[in-house]
């Protein structure tokens, strides 16, 4: 009787018997499929793709011939100093992208943040109709949407047409290399010219987009802001209606109740769109792909596409692979500051003193109640809780 | 501690997983059976495989059935698989060490895949071998060793548009000749709704005017860059003239994918185009009558340039032998007009060449210009400087040329290097 007793504990760290036994085991071989999928698929070719970028490897055979060797940060010191066209190519990919994600991420967050909360209002009728008719660029291919704007800004197209209505003579969109905020001029101050970073010139770097990559920032914009709609209608209706209403009880305004109650609860959601855009936005290739392949005059280029033209037209397959890194490392120390900036920080002191109870404010419990507003109490609630466990 | 060790047991077996994948693919790749360059081919029994990049289904059915032909006639089964990004197909095939046995190359990607060692040099070989035209020969020799056999080929001429042409007063006469005559006549025939001439604004169509001044980008056989010579800065020079003087427009501002768009909706009263555009103005713009005429010489005389693809033989056919066999037939003078009736180019080989002017008197402009025409660069990496050079000549209207040639200069003896 007390041996057994004495056991029961030990027998329950012994993992292998018992009714949990073996569960480890049917664990792993459950997650076997996806992780030899993604072993296979993801990465095998991720870890490739890096041998490669740092070798000579010339598109022949494996890379992982005898014949191929390894050559260092050749491949990257090419891109980033080399002086020659790849670093031209490549500064004026990253600048491209640069102004692209620039214009893009803020424009599709706000819109689609605007178009979230105005289908959501519980007044509008036919919802489900403009929820669709929001959503529906984004189901469409983004080979089909691209073609479809070729046509569509045409020099001689329907939005050009339009345009001349309202007396605007529109642009050769896609065939205008012309940075929008050179504004028309050819050549700018002697000490933005002489200045380069990465092959382009300060001048080009403050262009902006070309006029033909505008068009793109107008695609991305029509096209991707459906998602991240339904996104915020997702998270508009999991916010309880009690803060708000408390906001409300409060007197405050509609337009203080977005800005002060309801966008600070988003912020979760906030920061999966911009993430979700920003890393969508400097991977962009597909539109480049079908649209313009880079021209004109290069300002189209983008590093995903600069990468894709390295290795399989000009078979620089060392070099197009670093291109994908560089891009990597890109995206990911732009997500991690926006995870910094957006992170959650204790209200300051200077903030929390809004919601102080006067000191002046007299002792009873009513008047207490009264200086502590019901909003800012229901707000500063989960805060509070956070910072005194 | 128990714990700790079966995951290192879990992690070790999936590193001998990855490693095994590694391996299999390993094997896949196949690390290069090298095809032998000196002389000896590959030769079994297997099927070949051809890989073309088509304009059409004029220019599939054509290849298929001259494919087709030789398949029962030499008792090797082979079949045409049409690419649709030709480049992409081509650089998977080599890496994975089982590339089409022949394909379509041009001649941008010819230096790249040659000394890469994708390539068979097998130009030596055949049996046709002088019987093309010597300057396509240039085009794809690459450090002295002519790699493939010339498929056809393409050159620049002017198209008129005869309407425009009598509407402005002009007569057979008054065809251009020279570049003083060819401005003339561009200003002449510049009214209110179309332009004098209208081209794409690139290095393959104004870089005839650089050869008429006796330059080029680089030297016939790609070894030496001469993009900034005083001929090149003349030829720019003469078409930044005729683009502000407003008788020389871009297709692109005229509002036209490319020159033979802008000359078949009538923007522009003359072009400057390869064979390949009767094909597109038969089918898009069938109402327009036209004449085709040699470019005018400039200071140094006639110039053109040719745009040309050959037909590769991959280092890793296992049947290189045949492959052979089949592009010989594929470049006889049958062939080669067969494929000229059918889709356009000219045949690349000299013995076809009377039957082909007989056979399409209006297009002879083209044909007799391949005696003076001028290959493109063909230098590893030279295909992205042109890029670069194009996007440079966009604005050459309030560019400085020495400036855009000297750029370009820069970048092409890099690749020398």
């Amino acid at each position: 009787m007390s041996t057994t007793t004495r056991q029961a504990p030990a027998l329950r760290l012994r993992k292998k018997s018992g009714i949990r036994r073996g569960e480890a085991a049917s664990g792993w071989l459950f997650t076997a499929p996806m992780l030899i999928l993604l072993g296979l698929f993801l990465v095998v070719p991720v870890l490739m793709a890096l041998w490669v970028s740092f070798s000579d490897w010339s598109g022949r055979g494996s890379p992982f011939a005898g014949n191929v060797n390894f050559i260092g940060l050749k491949n990257y010191s090419a891109l980033l100093s080399g002086g020659g066209l790849a670093e031209q190519d490549f500064g004026t990919a990253l600048k491209n992208n640069a102004w692209y994600v620039v214009l893009v991420v803020p424009l599709q967050t706000a819109l689609s943040l605007l178009l979230a909360v105005l289908v959501n209002r519980q007044i509008l009728k036919g919802r489900g109709f403009f929820r669709t008719a929001f959503y529906f660029p984004s189901v469409t291919s983004s080979v089909a949407i691209t073609v479809l704007w070729l046509f569509l800004f045409n020099s001689t197209g329907a939005v050009n047409k339009l345009l001349s209505y309202i007396g605007i003579t529109g642009p050769n969109w896609f065939n205008d290399p012309g940075g929008i905020f050179h504004f028309g001029a050819a050549n700018g101050p002697g000490f933005l010219t002489a200045n380069t970073a990465l092959g382009v010139s300060w001048w080009d770097w403050l262009g902006g987009p070309s006029v033909a990559m505008f068009a793109f920032v107008l695609l991305a914009i029509f096209t991707t802001s459906g998602t991240f709609m339904l996104l915020f209608i997702a998270a508009l209706q999991n916010l309880g209606g009690d803060v708000t209403e408390a906001a409300m009880m409060d007197g405050a305004n509609g337009w203080q109740r977005f800005w002060r109650v309801t966008l600070p609860q988003l912020r979760p959601t906030l920061f999966t769109v911009l993430t979700l855009g920003l890393i969508g936005c400097w991977q962009v290739f597909d539109q480049i792909y079908t649209g313009t392949k880079g021209a004109p005059g290069k300002t189209t280029l983008t590093p995903a596409y600069l990468s894709y033209q390295a290795a399989f037209n000009n078979q620089e397959w060392g070099q197009g692979a670093a291109i994908a890194f560089l891009l990597f490392i890109i995206i990911v120390v732009f997500t991690l500051l926006q995870r910094w900036i957006l992170a959650e920080r204790k209200v300051s002191k200077r903030r929390m003193r809004l919601y102080d109870i006067p000191p002046s404010a007299g002792s009873g419990p009513s008047s207490g109640a009264s200086g502590q507003t019901a909003a800012a109490i229901a707000l500063t609630a989960p805060l509070q809780r956070k910072d005194r466990p | 501690m128990q714990r700790s060790t079966t995951r290192w047991l879990v992690a070790g077996a999936l590193a001998a997983i990855g490693a095994l994948t590694l391996s299999a693919c390993g094997s896949g790749f196949s690390s290069g059976s090298s095809g032998s360059p000196s002389g000896g081919l590959t030769s079994s029994n297997k099927a070949l495989t051809v890989l073309i990049g088509s304009s059409g289904d004029a220019e599939t059915k054509a290849v298929n059935s001259a494919v087709a032909d030789w398949a029962t006639s030499s008792g090797t089964k082979a079949t045409v698989n049409v690419a649709s990004d030709l480049n992409q197909q081509l650089a998977q095939g080599f890496s994975s060490g089982k590339p089409a046995d022949v394909f379509y190359l041009s001649t941008d990607a010819l230096a790249g895949y040659a000394s890469n060692g994708s390539l068979l040099a097998y130009g030596d070989q055949l049996s046709n071998k002088s019987d093309f035209y010597p300057s396509l020969v240039k085009s794809f020799t690459y450090n002295g060793k002519f790699y493939c056999a010339p498929k056809d080929f393409s050159t620049l001429a002017l198209e008129i548009n005869t309407d425009m042409w009598a509407a402005a007063g002009l007569t057979d006469a008054d065809i251009p000749t020279t570049w003083d005559q060819l401005a003339t006549v561009a200003k002449k025939l510049t009214t209110a709704g179309h332009v004098g001439l209208g081209i794409g604004g690139e290095y393959a169509r104004i870089g005839a005017f650089m050869t008429e001044a006796g330059g080029n980008l680089m030297n016939a056989d790609s070894t030496k860059a001469t993009a900034n010579s005083q001929a090149n800065i003349t030829a720019l020079d003469y078409a930044k003239k005729l683009l502000n003087d407003g008788s020389l427009k871009y297709a692109k501002d005229l509002g036209a994918g490319w020159g033979g768009e802008a000359f078949g909706k009538g923007l522009a009263a003359m072009t400057i185009e390869g064979n390949w555009i009767t094909g597109g103005m038969q089918a898009d713009y069938p109402n327009i009558k036209y004449k085709i005429v040699e470019l005018p010489a400039g200071p140094a005389g006639k110039g053109t340039l040719q745009f040309t693809n050959c037909w590769g033989i991959a280092a890793d056919s296992p049947n290189q032998a045949a492959a052979l066999k089949l592009v010989e037939k594929l470049t006889s003078a049958g062939d080669q007009l067969a494929f000229s009736k059918a889709f356009g180019p000219m045949p690349s080989i000299q013995s076809a060449a009377s039957e082909w002017k007989k056979a399409n008197p209006a297009l002879v402009p083209f044909l007799s210009a391949a005696d003076y025409a001028k290959g493109v660069p063909t230098a590893k990496g030279a295909a992205d400087v042109v890029t670069d050079f194009n996007s440079k000549i966009e604005s050459l209207a309030t560019g400085d040329p020495k400036t855009i040639l000297d750029a370009t200069q820069t970048n092409l003896a890099a690749l020398l290097k």
